[in-house]
């Protein structure tokens, strides 16, 4: 029994929407002109019908009622579209367009639309524009079809369907058709094949539209969407891990490049360098200074400012962290704790400093054309932003270990570091390996600031955010072991992303804070401890 | 050597003067020489001589560079906060007799299991020890044990506080998010916003901190004491003789964490409001360039260090805002490069030509 009614009412439908396509100008006119009359649901009909007419006018006609654009003049009861010019209402016929003189004060009533009525005629010109010939706009319309399914619109689908050559475009309306079987009273059997379509859809939508399904009358279509809701609940749940995963690796590169700076002046120096996240703000102050310049005098250099500020903030930072260390931290050698007071105190006093000339608020730093922007993979969406900054972190490690392990200053940084008066013994000017260490590390840290400028508020406080987390990140990877830097990084990063979800993000923040705590109790020295005699020296 | 030897009695006499000279030139005398709001700012700088004093015990003496010890402070803050709050009753904003304000407003239907009790004062004031106190040995048990010194040891304690300030701005724990607890009515019915009650409490935070330096100076005038300069000076030899170094260490730790929490319960009412703020690292590192300053190892130099910072901030603030904080970064860098001994040890080697007792090379590392 409901397999013949099903039937019959597709076959009804189906005849309607012929009659309706066959439907001419004329009956256009009429249905317009019968808009104003009767309830919101009389106007949902009305709206069904001149969607499935294909007339052009349609869809600006629709748009202007979605509006409250269309509108009866109150001298003659025409249908005008009414636009707002400057101030004054201007009317046009709604039919022809022609225009209609200015509308007096409350001399014409707005056709009144509801939300629920808003939505049939978003469907509805999203039907309409089905046949665009731009596929981008078809696709938009096939996805509004998917979003809210009407079953008279099955067939317009269905011969959209047929032409459409271009397989993005294709697929979404494979979905739409779906969705719409769905929302109909098609046959068991179509309907199945629809669930069989959203199964591999795997989507939040697809999930929206399965779920009351598994509530069906018929036990085959019930049991067909829980088995589809089953499996699409545990793609999703793979998508979402894949998701904390990446946005993890986002916060890893982040923390690593915060840090990386921090492994070189702590960890192999084993300087405490509390300025540390000032020297990063100073690299991202650096990087606001250029684009202003080059906003004010070079406009076409803009897509090249990071690239012209990152060297800059290199050698700003790297200035600033040589002063540091010949005027404060060198007196202060084999002294941890002092190092660490005084170089709060430089902290202060370049907070301060910026923020007596740069003001107080936060500064906004651009997004160059080739940091903006995202692209998907799969369910994934990955910003540009992000995935230059994990590129830019990768770089600047794989640079600082090349610096370290196969240039003479980095053998001599690790000299020095190793055992000092053997190697002034053996003429290296310890003082100055000291000095350019330092600045090594402290220009790493501006060029850090150049990538977080971007993610982050460029203000006087930005380094004071990143301080506690950097000092976490070397102490848990390891001091004096780059390579644990990275491997504590993104362990963190990703860790914090896992548990996100659960507990929120400020208590991700300090469970994670409290792990590394009870982490250093069991291993002081870290993930890699450095092993040998160096260790207490 | 006694408890109270030269340098201290000066000390003590000093603040017998202040204490009573205070409450006399704003209560009993005409005119008002001394107006009220310098009694409560007196008092708050009480407060913080004593949390020196305490860090003071764990780092001169004990090499326990803690940067953690604003959390302790908050937390005895904070448990005085509580029982602030419950006394203020029904005459709340929202006149409900069973829930704070806060709750009230972030829809708490009842009170949570941990704010019972504090309507008792007793009650609170035990807390005001024990929370800090176990916090500290806790925290103490497991990284003395694992033998975490110096600048490791530091920076956790510093992320320790770190997170507290994140956990205590969120609305959801229940201690009134970043607006902390204020609008304190009264407390043992006498009303904190009259001059009497500001006197009693300046004079409270007067006795404390004069507590504190005796206990401290008893701690590490016994053979106790002599044991934690051990450790600060030569942590391995000292274990080596025989001796449990870190439980030594996690009582002086515990001492002192208590030490902090009273001076933070002190401190609430008279300023009249507590914040997850207080807990931020910077506040936590200020308390270490008070010490240093005054003199480290040196209980009254701590005392006189925090008093000095603290009365150049407020003045400074007032002034030239901007120059505060290059003033503190700058007193920072001094104090660490030219003036190892403190200001104290200054006075005194200028005054007698003979260099005050200081911690060795040895004891900073």
């Amino acid at each position: 029994m409901t397999h013949l009614r099903s039937y019959l009412f597709t076959v009804l439908t189906c005849v309607a929407g012929l009659l309706a396509t066959m439907a001419t100008a004329q009956d256009f006119d009429a249905l317009v002109a019968s808009l104003p009359d009767g309830n919101f649901d009389d106007r949902a009909a009305v709206v069904g019908q001149i969607a499935a007419s294909g007339d052009d006018r349609a869809v600006g006609l629709l748009e202007a009622l979605s509006d409250g654009e269309l509108q009866v003049l109150k001298s003659d009861g025409r249908l005008v579209i009414v636009t707002d010019v400057k101030g004054v209402d201007i009317a046009a016929d709604a039919l022809t367009g022609a225009e209609a003189g200015v509308v007096p004060r409350r001399g014409a009533s707005a056709i009144r639309v509801n939300n629920s009525l808003r939505r049939t005629i978003g469907a509805a010109i999203g039907i309409l524009t089905l046949s665009s010939p731009d596929p981008a706009r078809r696709l938009t319309a096939a996805e509004a079809a998917f979003r809210a399914p009407d079953p008279d619109q099955l067939d317009l689908l269905q011969t959209a369907i047929l032409d459409e050559t271009d397989p993005r475009v294709s697929a979404a309306l494979k979905s739409a058709i779906a969705a719409t079987t769905l929302a109909g009273d098609s046959t068991v059997a179509d309907k199945l094949a629809a669930i069989a379509i959203l199964k591999t859809q795997a989507n939040q939508a697809a999930l929206g539209i399965l779920t009351p399904l598994v509530a069906a009358p018929d036990a085959q279509i019930a049991a067909a969407a829980a088995d589809a809701v089953d499996q699409i609940e545990r793609t999703q749940k793979l998508w979402s891990g894949a998701q904390n995963v990446l946005f993890g690796i986002s916060l890893g590169s982040v923390l690593l490049l915060a840090a990386i700076g921090l492994a070189i002046t702590f960890g192999v120096m084993g300087v405490i360098n509390m300025a540390h996240g000032e020297l990063v703000m100073i690299g991202a102050y650096t990087t606001f200074a250029v684009q202003e310049v080059i906003r004010n005098s070079f406009p076409f250099l803009f897509d090249w400012s990071l690239l012209i500020a990152a060297p800059l903030a290199f050698l700003m930072a790297g200035a600033v962290g040589v002063a540091i260390e010949r005027g404060c931290v060198r007196f202060l050698y084999g002294r941890p704790l002092e190092t660490l007071l005084a170089t709060w105190g430089v902290s202060l006093i370049l907070q301060q400093t910026v923020r007596s000339i740069f003001g107080p608020n936060n500064r906004e730093v651009g997004n160059p054309s080739w940091m903006s922007g995202a692209f998907d993979i799969g369910h994934l969406t990955i910003t540009y932003n992000r995935l230059w900054i994990f590129v830019f972190a990768l770089a600047v490690f794989a640079i600082l270990l090349f610096v370290m392990k196969k240039t003479p200053i980095g053998l001599q940084m690790r000299a020095v570091t190793q055992n000092r008066a053997m190697a002034a013994s053996m003429g290296i000017r310890t003082g100055w390996v000291d000095a350019m260490t330092f600045g090594l590390g402290a220009g790493i840290a501006g060029l850090a600031g150049v990538a977080l400028s971007q993610i982050d508020n460029v203000s006087p406080n930005l380094g004071q955010s990143y301080i506690v987390d950097s000092f976490m990140v070397v102490v848990f990877g390891g001091a004096g072991n780059i390579w644990g830097t990275l491997a504590g990084a993104f362990s963190i990063g990703i860790a914090n992303k896992f548990l996100e979800p659960y507990s929120g993000a400020v208590l991700a923040k300090i469970i994670v804070l409290v792990c590394i705590i009870l982490f250093i109790q069991k291993r002081p020295r870290g993930l890699f401890a450095v092993k040998g005699r160096a260790v207490d020296g | 050597m006694g408890l109270i030897d030269r340098r201290m009695g000066i000390f003590l006499a000093g603040l017998f003067i202040l204490t009573v000279a205070i409450p006399v030139g704003n209560l009993l005398i005409d005119g008002k020489p001394v107006p009220s709001y310098l009694v409560s700012l007196f008092g708050k700088y009480l407060c913080y001589a004593l949390l020196a004093v305490a860090l003071d015990l764990v780092w001169g003496y004990c090499g326990i560079l803690s940067l953690g010890h604003g959390a302790f402070f908050a937390l005895g803050g904070y448990a005085m906060g509580m029982h602030l709050m419950r006394q203020i009753g029904d005459r709340g904003v929202y006149a409900n007799p069973d829930l704070p304000d806060f709750m009230v407003f972030l829809n708490y239907s009842e009170l949570p299991w941990f704010w019972h009790g504090f309507d008792m004062f007793w009650f609170a004031c035990l807390m005001v020890m024990l929370v800090p106190g176990l916090l500290a040995f806790v925290f103490g048990w497991f990284a003395f044990r694992s033998r975490v010194t110096g600048v490791y040891l530091s920076i956790i304690t510093q992320a320790m506080t770190y997170a507290l300030m994140l956990a205590f701005f969120r609305n959801e724990m229940g201690f009134g998010g970043n607006n902390g607890l204020t609008d304190f009515k009264d407390v043992l019915g006498f009303n904190l916003q009259s001059d009497s009650t500001r006197a009693g409490l300046f004079i409270l935070s007067a006795i404390a901190l004069a507590a504190g330096l005796l206990i401290a100076k008893a701690i590490t005038n016994s053979k106790l004491g002599k044991i934690l300069i051990a450790i600060r000076d030569s942590e391995s030899r000292t274990r080596f003789l025989g001796y449990r170094v870190e439980e030594y260490k996690l009582f002086v730790f515990v001492v002192s964490a208590m030490m902090a929490g009273v001076a933070g319960a002190l401190y609430t009412p008279q300023v009249g409001i507590i914040n997850p703020g207080e807990f931020s690292p910077a506040n936590s590192i200020e308390i270490v360039i008070w010490v240093a300053l005054g003199g480290r190892g040196t209980l009254v130099g701590a005392a006189i260090g925090a008093f000095l910072v603290a009365l150049t901030k407020t003045l400074l603030t007032g002034w030239l805002p901007e120059a505060w904080l290059f003033a503190l970064g700058a007193l920072f860098i001094f104090v660490t490069l030219f003036m190892p001994t403190g200001v104290l040890g200054v006075i005194e080697s200028t005054l007698r030509r003979k260099p005050a007792p200081k911690p060795t090379q040895e004891a900073s590392v």
